[in-house]
């Protein structure tokens, strides 16, 4: 496996020299070319792994030179962070970023002996979120090329700082590589402070007061999640003389504390209940920031995390908790986007909501629950991020990304719409991906215990509650109307790459899911657990592959058949006599009033104001709780 | 097994067939049901069937050409909801088609930028908010009660489904009344256009359109009291006079409730609709799986 350094290593010679470059054109075709690299290692490292044929690979047992140059790294992380903090007057911050630095520094100096472990584990788990990240991850660099450039044309008000932006995706690529990829808590917690501190840098990349103050609390959250981390690796060190994941895992119920804690640290980046909030502050940024953070990485990094640990956490109080944090997550979020208009915050809200199941299905952590949520994981990165690059083109040629104003989009940014639309009735609607695992998951939970009856219960209100902002979003952008104005597209040809091939992704993962369950995720399953079981049986997914054909072709057939019919076109009732087209009535007084179309959003029912708080809240407890009961009883 | 598929294929294709006519014979017996209890003589009970036929025989007249293939694939996603009902599919599967058929019907619906239209299709989709969580709870009842998801599993149980999902049942047949736009939940469209916002969803479909609505209606009524007779089938035969005899019941019911009742706000069938799911929906599959 020689190519694993190179993959970690070279994302960050690549943001050096994104940095250097500041002629936009070469920058452009420079950032195309280091994620063609990127795509390329990664698959060499996906053949080199398959044609060896071993399922799990420990690497690198000394690798005392790198943890030198980590070490030197976490200082300069810290010092960075201090100095910002000092800048920006966050002073409290600096605390969590000190604090856990000089523990893990301290740790490693004086601390005990400890046992010579793999710092790297390739399995198919990590090659797995390696290939969402060198995907995903590198067609967002390539759609960024073309949205920063329209985002400057459009935002003259912000300083071109787009060399530093892209050197922080590409930061944040190989961070991530980093993280998946390691098998030592120090490797894992050095990656894990690097795309905390990066998308800190990256939400408030336009500095104006809203995105400063969203970014510090991006920071202080996953610092807080790092906090419990470095302690978490503390512990390991003293109570267990070693410094690796499997065999914290392994070493459960004894290992619970480290577990619990490293667990609580995924919460944060995964921006479960209570820690929602830097999440949806995050959209202050460009959108290749929104989407990068969304779908593939950071809060990806959470989720792996926590399936990485659900073996340690299935049955056990821990994972209760955990699993009780996310479907918390999972209802609430999904009622908080009912009252959205923002097409960004509904995307956000959306993630939350999806997350807070793939964090259930981890803390249920049986078999079934585990293997739904890789596949969650995998559908959400594509579909989510297709929608936040559609949305960023949107709000580009129509300078909006207010719903509202995506009335009849249909028709005035056709591709973009069509585009959209496969999106979200990728994220929720029978036969994608989204709802065959949702579909998976509720299977699995009602088969994994009866305690878990109660996710059943939250997981049909949430559905619902999913089908309902979905829905309006998807109404109101076929609703057109031929006085519609018509918008210009500025969508760069680099962005329309990006876009259809996550939208050709999602239609060919949706046919081909069940094969890369047999060969890919079935086998991971059954090394984990050492039980296989045939989650949805194969008459149901032959089924679900012709049900896709018919969502496409039943439309088309019908609109070829009748194309030619012979019709009338007449205005829509509005009680009145109509003007423009529809737009427009005449009232009593003879006055022409305009008339305009708009989605309901239960404000008083689901608004934040009465329920942002509240789940806030109720995470927080149930959080609070989680680490008194579950370290409290270890200890005692 | 192969004696199964046949019976299968051949249940399915009765559906297909036959579904439309007894749909339409419900929907005549319906409106003579609702004139006797008013009592009014009403229509013969086949007056839908030549209400529909006159519909076929109007010029297709449209807002605009989308709504022909929306509408065209919410009548085929409906028919295909049934077709896996009655061929012994997934329980699940079958909600989650529905939910897709009842998608087209919203688009269709939402396309025509009419104000009543729309107004339509966003109450319609308060249903969906609104019954969802039951319908999911029913299946997942009914697995807990009989072992499988699978229809054609479920209708060879033992007993029938109805002794351990009473509650379950309930709260089925309280969101029947939504599914069927019967009072005091005919938010989204009721059967007559005099209400405040004109014909709600169909308002913009006419002629063929609506005709083809119609029967879509059709086709999802028998679908729908099939469900309500998967609580009373069991593998013992005589309990088939069990499910004719409950669904008439449930029929007669459901026109007693829309005669007697008046609407209510969207904001009460929501909250009514989730409580009633939560108490014997939620209850009903807790202590299921408690005594399992």
């Amino acid at each position: 496996m020689n190519v694993i350094p190179y993959l970690i290593c070279f994302p960050f010679l690549a943001a050096l020299v994104m940095f250097c470059v500041r002629n936009r054109k070469v920058r452009g075709v420079l950032a195309c070319i280091s994620v063609a690299a990127i795509m390329v290692m990664v698959f060499v490292l996906a053949y080199c792994y398959i044609s060896d044929g071993k399922s799990s690979q420990l690497l690198y047992e000394s690798a005392h030179y790198v943890e030198y140059i980590m070490q030197a790294g976490e200082i300069l992380l810290m010092l960075l962070v201090v100095f910002l903090c000092v800048k920006y007057k966050k002073y409290p911050v600096i605390l969590l970023s000190v604090i856990p630095t000089v523990m893990i520094l301290l740790t490693e100096y004086i601390g005990p002996e400890l046992a010579e472990t793999a710092h790297i584990r390739l399995d198919r788990l990590s090659l797995l979120m390696c290939l969402i990240v060198g995907i995903i991850g590198g067609m967002i660099v390539v759609y960024a090329v073309g949205y920063m450039r329209r985002y400057h044309e459009h935002h003259v008000e912000f300083t071109d700082r787009s060399s530093y932006f892209f050197a922080l995706l590409f930061v944040f690529l190989g961070a991530m590589f980093g993280l998946v990829l390691s098998e030592s808590l120090t490797w894992i917690f050095f990656f894990w402070e690097i795309t905390s501190v990066c998308s800190f840098l990256l939400i408030g990349y336009t500095r104006t007061e809203e995105a400063v103050r969203n970014s510090f609390r991006a920071l202080w959250m996953n610092l807080l999640g790092g906090f419990g981390f470095a302690i978490a690796i503390v512990y390991t060190a003293y109570k267990f003389r070693h410094l690796s994941l499997g065999m914290l895992v392994e070493q459960s119920p004894l290992s619970m504390i480290p577990v619990m804690l490293i667990a609580f640290a995924a919460l944060t980046k995964s921006a479960q209940f209570p820690f929602s909030t830097w999440l949806l502050g995050a959209m202050v940024a460009p959108t290749p920031t929104s989407a990068l953070l969304h779908s593939a990485t950071m809060v990806k990094a959470g989720c792996y995390i926590l399936l990485r640990l659900s073996p340690a956490l299935s049955q056990t109080t821990a994972g209760m908790f955990i699993s009780i944090i996310g479907s918390i997550t999972f209802l609430f979020a999904s009622m908080l986007a009912i009252s959205q208009s923002d097409g960004k915050k509904v995307l956000a809200y959306s993630t939350v909501s999806n997350l807070g199941l793939i964090v259930t299905c981890a803390g249920v952590g049986s078999t079934g629950t585990v293997w739904a949520g890789i596949f969650l994981l995998i559908f959400h990165a594509v579909t989510k991020s297709l929608l936040f690059q559609c949305v960023g083109a949107v709000e580009n040629s129509s300078h909006s990304r207010d719903i509202e104003t995506m009335q009849g989009l249909i028709t005035r940014l056709s591709k973009l719409a069509f585009l959209m639309i496969l999106g979200i009735i990728g994220m929720y609607l029978a036969p994608f991906g989204m709802l065959i695992f949702k579909w998976a998951a509720l299977k699995a939970f009602i088969d994994s215990g009866s305690h878990n009856v109660f996710l059943v219960i939250i997981l049909a209100f949430g559905s619902s509650t999913t089908l309902f902002y979905w829905t309006k979003w998807l109404c109101k952008l076929v609703s057109y109307n031929s006085e519609c104005t018509p918008c210009d597209d500025v969508t760069t040809p680099g962005q329309y790459v990006s876009m259809f091939f996550h939208a050709v992704m999602v239609i060919v993962l949706c046919l081909t899911f069940s094969y890369i369950s047999d060969y890919y995720i079935s086998p991971y399953i059954s090394d984990i657990f050492g039980e296989t079981v045939e989650f949805l049986s194969k008459s149901n997914l032959t089924l679900m592959m012709i049900l896709v054909l018919c969502v496409f072709l039943i439309p088309l057939l019908i609109y070829l058949r009748t194309r030619r019919m012979k019709k009338r076109t007449v205005p829509a009732y509005i009680s009145g006599v109509n003007r423009q087209g529809g737009r427009a009535f005449f009232n009593s007084y003879g006055d022409e009033r305009h008339m305009e179309l708009s989605n309901w959003y239960m404000e008083d029912l689901f608004g934040e104001k009465r329920l942002l708080k509240f789940s806030i809240i109720a995470g927080a407890a149930v959080v609070v709780i989680a680490l008194v009961l579950v370290i409290g009883g270890a200890l005692l | 097994m192969t004696e199964e598929v046949m019976i299968r294929i051949a249940v399915t294709a009765a559906y297909i067939i036959l579904a439309p006519f007894l749909g339409g014979l419900l929907s005549g017996l319906e409106r003579k049901l609702s004139a006797r209890m008013q009592g009014r003589r009403g229509p013969s009970v086949f007056q839908s069937f030549y209400d529909v036929k006159k519909l076929f025989s109007k010029n297709l007249q449209v807002v605009n050409g989308a709504q022909i293939f929306i509408m065209g694939s919410y009548a085929f996603f409906i028919v295909f909801t049934g077709a896996l009902l009655f061929a012994g599919w997934d329980l699940l599967l079958v909600f989650f088609t529905l939910t897709t058929a009842a998608m087209f019907l919203v688009a269709a619906a939402s396309c025509t930028h009419s104000p009543y239209s729309t107004i339509g299709a966003n109450r319609e989709m308060v249903q969906m908010m609104s019954y969802e969580p039951m319908v999911l709870l029913t299946a997942v009842g009914f697995y807990l009660a009989t072992g499988s998801f699978d229809v054609a599993e479920i209708v060879k149980a033992d007993q029938m489904a109805i002794l351990k999902l009473p509650g379950c049942f309930i709260g089925f047949m309280f969101i029947l009344t939504i599914k069927l736009r019967k009072s005091p939940f005919d938010i989204s469209c009721s059967h007559h256009a005099h209400q405040e916002i004109v014909k709600g969803i169909t308002t913009e479909m006419s002629g063929p359109c609506l005709g083809l609505m119609e029967i879509s209606e059709w086709y999802e009524k028998v679908f729908l009291f099939a469900m309500i007779g998967l609580f009373f089938i069991s593998s013992n035969p005589l309990s088939i006079i069990a499910v004719v005899v409950m669904c008439s019941l449930a029929f007669f019911l459901e026109v007693l409730i829309d005669n007697t009742s008046a609407r209510l706000t969207w904001d009460r069938m929501l909250y009514s609709s989730w409580t009633v799911t939560l108490l014997l929906g939620g209850v009903n599959i807790l202590l299921l799986e408690l005594f399992k």
